[in-house]
């Protein structure tokens, strides 16, 4: 998914090797994160796609079947991921995982503890926006969920970014050698006003927190431990609305105001005579996709106090 | 941006972001022995602001500003006294419902229906606190004089108490929170006071472009930025010192980049800031004649560069001769003593790395140009991508991304399109005042994000 090597710039029109992760896109809302295998079969309402006929193919390109169905391979990208990735818990998505990462100030080179692990959504971004130097450190309490965030972060290639750990921060709070390490802290826990005092050891000077709830109960309490360790907090709620765009044709109005408008329609609607038609015209149209996620939850962020 | 992430000091130098009165006044400063800034009818020297942490707050003390003593209990009143201005004003409009649902003690039960505005609850006179000022007093002193005086302060509400002595401290006792200077608080604070000059780039929708944008490090980042050079400043913050932003521009003159001196960003991350115009990355011939153009092209661009730096320091004067309105933008009122460096962001990009572009693809483009037709400029620029690299194209109108949209659907040029319309809202928790902030900003702009294809059909 990152380009770690200064050489192997993400700039190259880089093909398709065996052993690569490709997102086929079959439609803006159907895609699937697929290894490429050679000798293994993709099969889909499109067809059969052999793996071997990718290999060596640019990102990118249109691909068919031997029904003549056809599919796009994409090179990964965090905002892809994110799209095609197994849901073991709920996910955070663009719009906050984008606020998130621009209100902790993370750069590259920032340290970055993050708990829960969850899905993995969110750490791939932090990763990406770490990378090269900086590392994220995430944590999970459920051994099963760590070990499957542990594979998928192998299949991206983002290991040497990520280190994942099976611990409980609400009870354990987060490793003491860990203290006094870390630019921010991203909670994303039922119980986060039990993490906050870990939190505040862990990082450095002016370092940022950011706490996601879906209900305010939890911010509320939250805030409260907040307050005496942190300074500047503030909470946000950050949603998207998408359009559809679509070519619209109008009638347009006939300017005749004389006798003969009547029989003008009814030959239109019968159909059958052509010079009664009226001239038409069409213009690119926008309006709101009328489904949208109306609430993910509430974003907190903080600053630790200065000490001096 | 190696030196301030390590330490989180100031140095002499340094870029400076300085809140007065939590937002009131946001001043971008550059820290030097001789700079000052005035803060009410007072000009304070920044010289003490230098080696300081970042964070730190400071009180105005005659000419110079000193750190404020630590007072946990200060903080937090003052920060509680913020809040309850929009508390206060959920009460005026719900007739203090509030008060009374809230079931609490008498003192807290309070309500202003004894209360008549006939301006005679003070009884201390402008002549009085003059005296006081003359003698030293300083501004804590006063509000506590003035409370003293006050007749109805005692029958206030709690919410009410804290608004009046927040308002004596703004007056009396102003302070100034330094903050870094980051991609957050430089879009923060341009949105909020010169909206226009980044192109009503609001802070949710630049994050949404840099993650559609896909920028890490290692990226080559083509870039058309007409907001100031706040977008390229946040790419460049981003990719860390490795990969380039190429900033580019149509015709030969290159768009103003002044916010990117905000940044405080290293020599090794301005230096992979770099300048072309798309017309050099869009030509395919090797012509001799092409050895000439770019010798035309540099003369106009460091004419470019010193009209940039005039306007930036006729902008300083003009802020200078402002009395009283809110500045932002680097300031000194020293004017004749400014001896900045040239910029070392935004050199000509070297012929054999445009080369490269064009070989091997940018790893995606982003775009904030609303000046600019859309659909030709993207139709031209789009082809300089790497196969399967993400774009993402910023408006603060619908239809100019509506028609792009279309088209590229037409010309099968991406896939993956959509528009998206980003929607903030802030919060005031307090415990039992907790509600959605009374103002907000009620439009960010949309974007356009899709994906490039390969065009071998």
């Amino acid at each position: 998914m990152l380009s770690l090597h200064p050489a192997k710039k993400l700039s190259f029109n880089r093909s398709i090797s065996n052993g690569d992760l490709v997102i086929v896109y079959e439609r803006h809302d159907i895609m699937k994160a697929v290894t490429v295998c050679e000798g293994s079969v993709l099969q889909n309402r499109f067809g059969v796609f052999k793996h071997s006929d990718w290999i060596g193919k640019p990102f990118g390109s249109k691909v068919f079947s031997c029904k003549g169905g056809f599919v796009y391979l994409l090179a990964p990208t965090p905002e892809l991921w994110t799209l095609v990735l197994n849901h073991r818990t709920q996910i955070l998505y663009i719009a906050d995982i984008s606020f998130v990462i621009m209100y902790l100030e993370i750069v590259p080179g920032c340290v970055v503890l993050e708990s829960g692990t969850g899905s993995g959504s969110l750490t791939s971004s932090l990763a990406r926006a770490v990378a090269p130097s900086g590392h994220v450190y995430t944590f999970d309490f459920h051994e099963q969920r760590a070990a499957s965030a542990r594979a998928d972060f192998e299949r991206t290639g983002l290991s040497s970014l990520v280190t994942v750990q099976v611990r409980d921060i609400q009870g354990e709070g987060f490793p003491d050698d860990l203290t006094g390490m870390a630019d921010s802290v991203f909670l994303d826990l039922p119980q986060p006003w039990l993490a906050i005092p870990a939190a505040a050891k862990v990082l450095r000077h002016d370092g940022t927190l950011c706490s996601f709830s879906p209900c305010i109960e939890q911010v509320q309490r939250t805030c409260e431990t907040l307050r005496t360790r942190f300074t500047d907090t503030r909470t946000f709620e950050v949603l998207l609305r998408t359009y559809e765009v679509r070519e619209e044709k109008m009638q347009s109005l006939c300017g005749d105001s004389n006798g003969s408008v009547p029989s003008k329609r009814k030959q239109c609607s019968g159909g059958s005579y052509v010079l009664g038609s009226s001239p038409s015209t069409s213009s690119v149209m926008a309006r709101p996709c009328g489904e949208a996620r109306g609430h993910t939850g509430y974003l907190t962020f903080a600053r630790v106090k200065s000490l001096s | 941006m190696c030196e301030s992430s390590s330490s989180r000091v100031t140095w002499e130098g340094c870029s400076v972001l300085l809140d007065i009165n939590d937002g009131d006044r946001l001043v971008f400063a550059r820290l030097s022995p001789a700079a000052k800034l005035k803060i009410g009818n007072k000009n304070c020297s920044l010289q003490p602001l230098i080696g300081c942490p970042f964070g730190t707050v400071f009180q105005v003390d005659g000419p110079f500003l000193s750190p404020a003593q630590v007072n946990g209990n200060n903080a937090e009143e003052v920060r509680d006294g913020q809040v309850s201005v929009e508390s206060r004003d959920k009460v005026n409009n719900d007739n203090n419902p509030e008060e009374v649902r809230d079931g609490r003690a008498n003192v807290d039960s309070r309500d202003n229906r004894a209360l008549v505005d006939n301006n005679t609850a003070q009884s201390l006179t402008g002549e009085d606190i003059e005296a006081m000022r003359r003698q030293g007093a300083g501004g804590n002193e006063i509000i506590e004089a003035l409370i003293a005086n006050s007749a109805t302060f005692e029958k206030k509400t709690s919410f009410s108490q804290e608004k009046y002595r927040l308002k004596k401290q703004k007056k009396y006792a102003p302070k100034v929170l330094m903050r870094r200077p980051v991609a957050r608080s430089i879009c923060e604070a341009y949105f909020k006071k010169y909206p226009s000059k980044i192109g009503f780039l609001r802070v949710d929708t630049l994050s949404l472009l840099l993650s559609m944008g896909n920028v890490s490090s290692n990226s080559d980042i083509l870039v058309v930025d007409m907001v100031g050079g706040l977008l390229t400043g946040a790419v460049a913050e981003r990719l860390g010192g490795t990969g380039f932003v190429c900033n580019s521009y149509i015709g030969q003159a290159p768009y103003s980049m002044d916010i990117v001196r905000i940044f405080n960003l290293s020599d090794e991350i301005c230096k992979r800031i770099v300048r072309s115009p798309i017309s050099d990355l869009l030509s395919q011939k090797e012509s001799p004649e092409q050895t000439l153009q770019p010798d035309d092209a540099c003369n106009v661009e460091s004419q470019s560069n010193d009209q940039i730096s005039a306007s930036t320091s006729m902008e300083d004067i003009s802020h200078s001769s402002e009395n009283g309105i809110s500045d932002l933008g680097a300031e000194n009122t020293e004017p004749a003593k400014e001896v900045w460096k040239a910029p070392k962001a935004g050199e000509r990009a070297q012929k054999e790395i445009i080369d490269l572009w064009k070989e091997n693809g940018f790893s995606s483009l982003i775009i904030a140009a609303p000046e600019l037709d859309t659909w030709t400029l993207v139709r031209d620029i789009l082809p300089l991508l790497a196969d399967s690299a993400p774009f993402a194209i910023y408006h603060q109108y619908l239809q100019p991304l509506a028609t792009c949209m279309h088209n590229l659907q037409l010309e099968k040029m991406a896939i993956g399109l959509q528009i998206t319309e980003p929607w903030l809202r802030e919060y005031q928790v307090l415990p039992s005042r907790t509600h959605p902030c009374m103002q907000m900003s009620s439009f960010g702009g949309y974007i356009l994000s899709g994906t490039k294809i390969c065009s071998t059909e």
